[in-house]
């Protein structure tokens, strides 16, 4: 076996938000009902893509499995509170989770059986919680958010206004959005500007 | 319009991208060739059926796969759509 190709692990102390200098905490828009969302971005976090080789998902489903401890197969999704993992293709997944040395985990523990791609750099992780979440995503996606229609743990890939887009359910009402880190300004004045109907709280 | 992708299930329109006439790929010339006849009649030269259309959409929003769309030009109404290509 070739020696594996790993990037650099996220460097968590030099890592900057992209949404440095537009991150208000507070609560704003319609509060009549108090805040009945709530945003928040998750950061810093690492982010990969597993690329199944043909033939090799389950291997990679499980060594996927093996790297993050998440209750993942070929065709189920999973959350935990240190990572998560959802098939966004046939053979294809988006892996999250906390610690910085994901990307060096996952490679290893695939091995020849896929390709790991380091996205952290480039994707930002938003997330939008509380009653009325479905309603202010509804406003963003050509998606159907009912939980029958998008089960917990379950996640999916998807567009905004022609931007790709990758959607996780995390909560009852816990949605993770993840878009380009280049997009993730434009999209969280998007966002914010969408849930100012319902109340939000950014936290 | 709604298409049934395989691997994600209804989605919308706009996550989808038009390839071209699926019955229509055949036709076209050697990439290195400079026919201008050849590639006028494989890009302009439409048979435009009133009704059942084959076609190729690529997920472009979604799983990224392409996807062979059978579809009716006049109802568009769908079909068929299953996916072509690896990991097909």
């Amino acid at each position: 076996m070739a020696e594996p190709f790993i990037s650099t692990p996220v460097i968590t102390d030099a890592a900057e938000s992209p949404l440095v200098g537009h991150y208000e905490q507070g609560t704003f828009g319609n509060l009549d009902r108090g805040a009945q969302v709530t945003l928040t971005e998750r950061f810093p976090l690492a982010i990969c893509d597993v690329f199944a080789w043909t033939g090799s998902e389950t291997k990679s489903a499980n060594a996927i499995k093996r790297a993050t401890k998440l209750a993942l197969t070929k065709t189920r999704d999973a959350v935990s509170e240190d990572a998560q993992a959802f098939r966004h293709a046939p053979g294809r997944w988006t892996v999250i989770a906390i610690d910085p040395a994901l990307p060096e985990t996952l490679t290893t523990a695939v091995g020849d059986n896929a390709t790991v791609v380091d996205l952290s750099h480039g994707r930002t992780v938003l997330r939008i919680d509380g009653g009325q979440s479905r309603r202010v995503l509804s406003k963003l996606f050509p998606i159907d958010f009912k939980s029958d229609c998008f089960p917990l743990e379950k996640g999916i890939a998807t567009k905004h206004h022609e931007i790709f887009a990758q959607i996780q359910r995390v909560g009852d009402d816990a949605f993770d959005i993840i878009v380009f880190r280049s997009y993730a300004r434009a999209f969280w004045h998007a966002l914010r500007r969408s849930s100012e109907e319902v109340g939000y709280a950014v936290e | 319009m709604i298409i049934a992708c395989p691997f994600c299930g209804p989605r919308d329109l706009s996550e989808f991208t038009y390839c071209g006439d699926a019955d229509n790929l055949a036709a076209r010339p050697d990439p290195a060739a400079t026919d201008q006849a050849a590639w006028n009649a494989y890009v302009y030269d439409r048979t435009n059926p009133a009704g059942e259309h084959a076609e190729i959409w690529q997920h472009s929003g979604g799983c990224r796969k392409f996807l062979r769309v059978v579809r009716s030009t006049v109802t568009h109404e769908i079909e068929s759509a299953e996916m072509v290509g690896p990991k097909a």
